[in-house]
């Protein structure tokens, strides 16, 4: 009981006195995940886009591997893109393994699968004559998309939510990839993993608080802008 | 038929889908203010029918024109979309406010915001739903939906506006209120309407012209008392009304009169017949008189035959007798008469209907 308390203490301490090894993990994790989730948002909506608004034959196959895809094992990324960046890999040139970048990487390939299949989910729900509907009211293509992206905005929000919230809480690929360097490329999970290991558990909790606070606060402004878009 | 009149017109129409015909109209067209009724039962192709025209589905073959300029084109078929617009079923608004919903159309064609105010004030006051310009379309009842849906059609002001079914959804009342505005406002504006409709009395009530669609072809088109009146064949007059439609044979034919043969029955009628044609008679049920007893000295009809009340259904002011005098027969009477002739399920009556009520259909 005295471990625990004393831990949390000791976490909050460290939390308070603004911690520069602390501070710098958790804006590396916030800056490594927020572009990850970014690059999954791009890539994962317009490609939704594209799936849920065509017809092509292997439709219902694409969307299930890519419903597949939303569970993908961080381990498992973290294999393929280690083997990938590999000095002698297909990308080795790049010269990016045990990188933030090659975390982002990882991440990003994590949250694409999430972020695209909640967007496929989140478009085809939508009523199948909303597009013939904007169409009859003389909008370019583009213009039909951007009147159904923001007709599904409150599920797509919930896609973009899911995929950062799946990558900032991620640590097998992170550690794989990352390589869990001090001051280079640690970030919240890894650090976590390494000082519970080390038996620091006043670190360790302090990490964890940080994190879960940060899941909250990104969670929390992301339900605040779906509800004040919705209309009274 | 003046061709500058011709606002939009059809060739050769083919749809198919998965291989199979769905429609197929050698030729169709709409005349400048004109209001069209497209009725029949479903997958008769009427609503496949509207989304050709709009443009909104692709025929395999077929040739549109529109004010004598073919819509073929990708942009062509842009700029005609930017003329007309349509109204679904289902309201479809999007998720926001009223307000931006009847604004929509607008914004996509890059009116101002003070242009699209002044419009979309003017349209909101005309559907009446000035009160609910900055409502949630989501928090809207049935008809304020679909007044709402029809504000934004009209907004952009169309030379011609696609209505598919649009007052199906609602309860009577809201429907028989939401029909009369249209009306008055089509009237006003002059705008060229064509509209899906499943309920003959509103396509009788409303439109200019009624098209009866059937299996992916129009079966028959003319004004309402045209295909009330004279239906082309017996799905078209089940279709408008006529509940008694008999199958049978001319066995007599002189000076304008026939007599056919049908179950049980013979039925005087008038017609230019040969003995042994094989004709249906179709019988509107308010053309059906009911007595207690046998009106042989009183009236002039023709046609009277000893019935028993099989079945009393209500269709509101009206309630619905189905009768057998060996074949069936329906009639239409009042609450009053009901009463008054104290007339219930069992009872023997006596139906009748004068030679010309009896519509034939089928004279070589």
């Amino acid at each position: 009981m005295n471990l625990i308390l004393e831990g949390l203490i000791k976490a909050f301490q460290l939390i308070v006195a603004l911690d520069p090894e602390v501070l710098g993990i958790t804006w590396l994790s916030l800056k490594v995940s927020g572009l990850a989730t970014l690059i999954s948002v791009v890539i994962g909506i317009s490609c939704g886009m594209i799936v849920a608004l065509t017809r092509f034959p292997g439709k219902k196959l694409l969307v299930s591997i890519v419903n597949t895809g939303m569970g993908l094992p961080p381990v498992v990324v973290g294999l393929f893109v280690t083997v990938f960046i590999w000095r002698n890999g297909p990308l080795g040139f790049l010269d990016i393994l045990y990188t933030p970048t090659a975390i982002i990487i990882a991440q990003a390939v994590i949250a694409t699968p999430i972020v695209m299949g909640i967007s496929i989910a989140a478009l085809q729900n939508l009523p199948a004559k909303m597009r013939l509907q904007i169409l009859s009211l003389g909008a370019t293509r583009l213009q039909m998309v951007w009147i159904l992206l923001r007709e599904a905005r409150l599920p797509l929000m919930a896609a973009v939510m899911a995929g950062f919230g799946g990558v900032i809480s991620e640590v097998g690929a992170s550690i794989m990839v990352g390589g869990n360097i001090k001051g280079y490329s640690r970030v919240l999970t890894t650090a976590t993993v390494m000082e519970t290991g080390k038996g620091n558990f006043d670190v360790a909790f302090a990490l964890s608080i940080i994190l879960l606070f940060l899941v909250f606060l990104v969670n929390y402004l992301f339900t605040i802008i779906q509800q004040r878009e919705r209309p009274r | 038929m003046i061709l500058k009149d011709i606002l939009l017109s059809v060739e050769n129409l083919k749809v198919e889908l998965g291989g199979v015909s769905i429609l197929d109209i050698p030729s169709f067209f709409i005349r400048e203010k004109e209001f069209v009724s497209l009725v029949g039962p479903n997958g008769s192709g009427k609503s496949t029918l509207l989304l050709v025209l709009n443009c909104l589905v692709r025929p395999v073959a077929g040739r549109i024109t529109y004010r004598q300029d073919a819509v073929a084109s990708r942009d062509a078929v842009f700029d005609y979309r930017r003329k007309v617009s349509m109204v679904f079923q289902e309201p479809l608004l999007f998720d926001t406010t009223v307000y931006k919903n009847v604004a929509s159309g607008l914004k996509i064609r890059g009116f101002t915001r003070e242009q699209i105010r002044e419009r979309v004030m003017r349209y909101l006051k005309w559907f009446n739903i000035e009160h609910l310009a900055h409502r949630s379309a989501r928090k809207l009842s049935g008809g304020e939906a679909q007044r709402a849906s029809l504000a934004r059609a009209f907004a952009i002001e169309p030379e011609m506006i696609f209505l598919d079914e649009p007052f199906s959804a609602l309860d009577p009342p809201t429907r028989i209120a939401l029909t009369d505005d249209l009306v008055k406002i089509l009237r006003e504006t002059g705008i060229t309407a064509i509209m899906v409709t499943h309920d003959q009395s509103e396509a009788l009530r409303m439109s200019d012209r009624i098209v009866v669609m059937n299996s992916g072809s129009i079966v028959q088109q003319g004004t309402p008392l045209d295909v009330m009146n004279n239906p082309a064949n017996e799905f078209v007059a089940s279709f408008v009304g006529m509940d008694t439609i008999l199958e049978g044979t001319v066995i007599k034919s002189s000076e304008g009169f026939i007599s056919v043969s049908v179950p049980h029955a013979e039925i005087d009628a008038v017609g230019d017949c040969q003995t042994g044609d094989k004709v249906y008679c179709c019988i509107r049920p308010e053309n059906v008189a009911i007595d207690l007893v046998h009106p042989d000295e009183h009236t002039s009809a023709r046609n009277v035959f000893a019935a028993e009340i099989r079945e009393i259904s209500s269709l509101g002011p009206f309630l619905k007798l189905t009768l057998d005098c060996g074949f069936t027969l329906v009639s239409y009477v009042t609450r009053e008469a009901f009463a008054v002739l104290e007339l219930k399920e069992g009872k023997k009556v006596y139906p009748s209907f004068k030679a010309t009520a009896v519509h034939v259909i089928g004279c070589r």
